[in-house]
């Protein structure tokens, strides 16, 4: 909200370096967003009458304009055209220093000196106006020429604070409710004068309008006068400046008084047409199914349209005329078919109160804020309505014409208006909330300055009565916020809780770092892929079935909530390969949304467990040059030492999706699948922009819940090393492409028994010697005892052993 | 000159002129062998006297020994020449060896992370998470924002297409960890709750729809304001460093009442003012207070036995305050060239 400092001085005395009233708004929790000097700069320019205005040689958008401003004529140099001889306007002559430090000189311009310049509202930051010369008066009348635009105009030099009000905050939305809590903080007296009775003439207002209220909850207080007598035209220049200094633009004396008293205020008001309004009157109601209203900005709206949330009863607040047609959304926006116009004579003027949740539900539905609406839905004051009538009348006063007058009476209806909250605040609590040591008399200073009542209750209580205007207090600890705010966070004292446990990471937590840095020491970057993907990314990526998809996406591009990191590294693969980026390898830690069943649903929406079945997972994408499968294998190596989990085997699998059918594993630690490894299917890559002939994607992703906390872990015992010779065996079988290397290994592992040390396949060989379809698998296994040296007979026996068990098991030969 | 004499003279003359380990070996058979002029100067020892066969036996033991000791000085500065031509061979550039495949990088976010961790374990907390799949309950009602509440407009909300309409959403903050914490475990709680959140907000410099956030929760009994600001400066001292301080300011936040925005000391200017904290010496880095009444009900606990503080702020904007990212939208590419600086 952008608040005048000379509009906050009406109420309270504030004087001083804008400086530090901004910064003790600041302390407020009236946060200043921007301190702006308007009005300076203006000194200068003087109103000058046009005498006369001649084409110049050679140019068709500048004329020289011959002007006086209460001396010898002027000539200036001017590009605009909507003035003609005898207008006054404003001269900046040569010398003068416009807003933004913009000094004014001679100059020339197509061979003609200009002497000045005249001046639009917006070079003089006076309006948005820049289609052309600010007019001041014409040949008719007007200011004198030569006199001083500051004074003609009654500007002084002003100082705007734009102010983020706090949503809880609505009283903090308007004049009065800033001035209020900065002239409590400052000590400074603090007043809103009250408006003066205006004099009534004509039948009562209550004879001439009805008013029906059928739906009391959606609007308890609903207050109508009337107007008559009202000639309609511009606002004076002072209040026309200070709405504009507020950030709205002036339109007529009526509706401009409407906009004053609500920044003044708080209180929003809406005045219509009274000749305009069918039946003479006006009801309040809640719309009926397919109702529709054209408000304003002419746009129609439907009415109760849907729901915005769980416990909506989707009843939107409508402003009927006497003839129950819609003329308007109670609170949000009235309707184009009684706005006030130029021919407006008799107005009335409504002044109400809206229940707030209904005003932002309705807000909500239509997709429609106002000025009105964001105050009403926050919370006005029930009990301000009247003085924001009587205040809108008084400004009216003084520009609609002599012939203005007020009906006798109000029509009030009132329905279950809320009424002011009395609350027990104990002394105790507030220093217990607070950490501080205020007593039963400093808080009574803190809060009476803000409007609150507050007298001593029994020993150590204070009975506080909150005012109408500050809904968002309700309650005890409401209030010693307000004690908090006052007193200042700055003097509240400080200190260090001690925490009863030792803070700590959890195994999981720990495993999970202890996983990155072996990922990064295996020389892989760790990358963070949005989670959302584009419609249409799962498929490419040969994942199909059911996602989670987004009801009100930012972007058609992010909707899909993955179920797999493969899109979003392939994404990011491809983002690297298009900028020359050859040594690509990506991991990723990152949670994947498989969908839930219903049963899932109705369980999280009964706060037991979460919607979906959230996993972690662990992704890697090796693109750089030489990779593949073997290289994703190397890594799934890495990553089980660094979890330390053991027995975890490598399951051929044909079928996992997006990845090759013959390069690929799954991964299965005792009956559990733990992840895949292998390579990206080349028809994936290519879908996701990859050339799948200059390149292959060694893949593996990997559920980190299920590898870090029901794989089998290495056990954390140490055996000793023997102290006694090992002897090695060579073994190449010829075996079928199969078997699984693995598979061979295991039966070696079973058939060496307790004398084996270790095993490495270190030879793979296909071709010459061979049969198609057939490799040569060489083992080396090296022998070892911890009590003794092995013969050469024992270790004959465990070969033999070996070679048997390899040959039956999988129809394997021993090669010479 | 004696015949000893003479037979050393010739040994130093040849082993001078040997310039090989191979011909010292050559010339120590020739000094030394049957054929030599000392094994022939032996021999002649049987001619003489037993007095002069002594005195010559021994000038001949002695000529042999200087001999010996000739052929190894010469054996020695050959091998140590060719010792070192033979390394000289072996010379390598190490430079070359530079600029290979080296370790992979973490994550700047994600070090960030660990990093903020770390300082709160160090004073006690443990670390909470929980799901990025939302119900409107924990995301806002728990948290005292009612349904169609002005208060949501805090947050653009990214909801689903499953259940009924806006029930189901992508948190919006990490603050549904605190009440999952609270409804999991009794109090004293100390817990930190970093992790991924989601707003409808158009990325620009600054935010990023998908951000990392940490919130700190404190419940326990006795717990004021002050230890709330006690907390948070003992953390910006650690974490930015002795020069950065904290201060509060009133704000609103419907989960937490008195509620707070915190400020730190700039950390570009260290408080002197500069474009940066627009000539202020603080910049904002989020926002805290004492759990309300409201939410401790929500999750059944008893507001007038415990109480307790929560604060939270962005991971990545710390990251981007200490790396200095120019925009934070480089985050979502996965350029290597950025991934790979730190």
């Amino acid at each position: 909200m952008r608040v005048p400092l000379s509009w906050i001085c009406d109420f309270a005395p504030f004087e001083g370096d804008p400086g530090e009233l901004a910064a003790a708004l600041d302390d407020l929790g009236l946060v200043v967003e921007a301190v702006e000097r308007v009005g300076e700069g203006l000194g200068d320019v003087v109103v000058a009458r046009v005498l006369a205005i001649a084409a110049i040689e050679g140019a068709d958008k500048i004329r020289l304009v011959t002007v006086e401003a209460g001396g010898e004529p002027v000539e200036v140099v001017c590009g605009a055209w909507n003035f003609q001889v005898g207008d006054l306007v404003p001269l900046a002559p040569v010398g003068a220093v416009l807003p933004g430090n913009f000094e004014i000189a001679r100059r020339k311009l197509k061979g003609v000196v200009s002497n000045g310049m005249l001046c639009s509202g917006r070079e003089l930051e006076l309006s948005d106006d820049q289609d052309g010369i600010m007019i001041l008066g014409d040949a008719a009348g007007g200011p004198e020429p030569g006199a001083r635009l500051v004074e003609v105009l009654g500007i002084e030099p002003d100082v705007v604070f734009d102010i983020a009000v706090e949503a809880n905050r609505p009283d903090a939305w308007s004049m009065a409710g800033v001035a209020r809590d900065l002239a409590a903080k400052l000590g400074l007296p603090f007043e809103v004068p009250d408006p003066p009775v205006p004099a009534q003439s004509g039948p009562p207002a209550g004879e001439v309008i009805t008013v029906e209220v059928d739906d009391d909850d959606l609007c308890p207080r609903f207050t109508a006068r009337v107007l008559t007598g009202v000639t309609v035209g511009p606002s004076p220049r002072w209040l026309a400046r200070r709405l504009t200094l507020a950030g709205m633009r002036p339109i007529n004396n009526v509706v401009d008084a409407s906009n004053y008293v609500m920044l003044e205020l708080g209180q929003p008001t809406h005045p219509y047409d009274l000749d305009r309004l069918d039946g003479g009157g006006l009801r309040v109601r809640a719309a009926r199914a397919g109702e529709t209203v054209t408000t304003l900005d002419g746009v129609e709206r439907a009415l109760g349209a849907r729901s915005v949330g769980p416990g909506d009863d989707r009843r939107d607040c409508l402003i009927c005329d006497g003839d129950d047609v819609a003329v308007g959304i109670g609170g949000i926006m009235g309707g184009a078919s009684s706005e006030i116009s130029e021919g407006t004579t008799r107005v009335l003027l409504e002044a109400a109160y809206f229940t707030p949740m209904a005003i932002a539900r309705s807000a909500k539905r239509l997709g429609l804020r106002s000025e009105a609406s964001a105050r009403f839905e926050r919370g006005t004051d029930p009990e301000g309505i009247d003085r924001a009538a009587l205040r809108l009348v008084e400004l009216l006063a003084v520009s609609a014409g002599p012939a203005l007058a007020v009906a006798p009476g109000v029509v009030d209806i009132r329905g279950p208006v809320p009424v002011p909250v009395e609350l027990t605040v104990r002394v105790a609590r507030v220093n217990a909330v607070l950490g501080s040591d205020l007593d039963g008399g400093a808080i009574r200073g803190l809060l009476e300055p803000i409007g609150f009542g507050a007298v001593p209750g029994g020993p150590g209580l204070l009975e506080v009565t909150v005012p109408t205007f500050r809904p968002d207090t309700t309650r005890e600890i409401d209030v010693i916020e307000e004690v908090a705010r006052h007193h200042g966070y700055a003097r509240l004292p400080r200190r260090r809780p001690a925490s009863p446990q030792t803070g700590g990471l959890s195994p999981y937590q720990r495993d999970r770092r202890l996983v990155r840095s072996a990922m990064a020491g295996a020389g892989l970057d760790e990358a963070w892929t949005p989670a959302l993907l584009a419609p249409g990314d799962h498929a490419r990526a040969g994942w199909d079935g059911d996602e989670l998809t987004l009801a009100n996406p930012l972007t058609p591009e992010d909707t899909v909530l993955r179920r797999t990191m493969l899109p979003g590294l392939l994404k990011a693969v491809a983002f690297n390969a298009d900028r020359r980026q050859e040594e690509v390898r990506l991991f990723e830690i990152g949670h994947v949304f498989p969908v839930p069943d219903g049963v899932r649903l109705s369980a999280a929406l009964a706060r037991k467990g979460t919607v979906v079945d959230e996993r972690e997972v662990l992704a890697v994408a090796l693109a750089g040059p030489g990779d593949d499968a073997r290289s994703a294998v190397a890594v799934w190596e890495v990553l089980a030492q660094a979890a330390g989990v053991t027995g975890v085997e490598l399951v051929v699998d044909t079928a996992a999706p997006g990845l090759h059918p013959s390069r690929t594993c799954r991964l299965v630690a005792d009956g559990i699948d733990v992840g895949v490894v292998g390579e990206v299917d080349p028809a994936v890559l290519e879908a996701f922009g990859l050339d799948a002939g200059r390149r292959r994607v060694g893949w593996l992703e990997v559920d980190l819940g299920i590898l870090l906390t029901e794989a089998p872990r290495l056990s954390p015992l140490v055996r000793p090393v023997s102290s006694f010779p090992s002897s090695d065996v060579d073994l190449a079988f010829a075996v079928d492409d199969g078997v699984p290397a693995a598979a061979v290994e295991a039966s070696l592992v079973a058939a060496a028994g307790d004398i084996l040390e270790s095993v490495a396949l270190f030879d793979v060989y296909r071709g010459a010697g061979l049969e198609p379809g057939e490799r040569s698998l060489t083992f080396r296994l090296r022998f070892c005892a911890p009590d003794r040296t092995l013969t050469r007979d024992e270790v004959a026996v465990v070969r033999s052993r070996a070679i048997e068990a390899v040959e039956q098991a999988h129809g394997a030969r021993l090669r010479a | 000159m004696t015949e000893v004499e003479g037979i050393l003279a010739t040994a130093a003359a040849l082993l001078a002129g040997a310039t090989t380990v191979e011909e010292v070996q050559a010339a120590a058979t020739e000094l030394l062998g049957k054929k030599s002029a000392l094994t022939a100067a032996h021999r002649g020892l049987a001619g003489l006297d037993p007095d002069g066969r002594r005195e010559v036996g021994r000038e001949l033991q002695e000529a042999k020994a200087r001999i010996e000791e000739l052929i190894g000085a010469r054996r020695s500065a050959l091998e140590a020449v060719e010792r070192a031509a033979r390394l000289d061979r072996d010379r390598l550039d190490l430079t070359e060896a530079r600029g290979k495949r080296g370790p992979g990088h973490l994550h700047l976010v994600q070090r960030t992370r660990d990093e903020l961790e770390d300082v709160f374990v160090g004073m006690g907390f443990v670390v909470a998470e929980g799901p990025e799949v939302e119900t409107d309950w924990y995301n806002f009602e728990a948290l005292n924002i009612p349904p169609a509440h002005p208060a949501r407009g805090m947050w653009d909300t990214l909801y689903l297409e499953f259940g009924d309409p806006e029930t189901i959403l992508l948190r919006t903050h990490t603050s549904p960890v605190q009440i999952r914490v609270m409804e999991g475990q009794a109090p004293p709680i100390y817990a930190v709750m970093p992790g991924r959140c989601y707003r409808r907000d158009t990325p620009d410099a600054r935010h990023i729809p998908i951000f990392h956030q940490i919130e700190g929760l404190v419940i326990d009994r006795g717990i004021s304001f002050a230890e709330l600001a006690g907390t948070i400066e003992a953390f910006t001292t650690s974490y930015f460093g002795p020069d950065i301080h904290s201060r509060l300011r009133p704000a609103f936040f419907p989960f937490t009442e008195p509620s707070a925005e915190f400020e730190i000391t700039c950390t570009i200017c260290k408080g002197s003012g500069c474009r940066t904290c627009s000539q202020t010496g603080w910049i904002e880095l989020g926002g805290c207070g004492m759990v309300d009444p409201a939410v401790l009900d929500a999750v059944g606990l008893d507001a007038e036995e415990w109480s307790g503080f929560a604060f939270g702020f962005g991971i990545d904007r710390c990251a981007q305050m200490r790396h200095e990212i120019p925009d934070m939208r480089i985050l979502l590419e996965n350029d290597v060239r950025f991934l790979r600086q730190l």
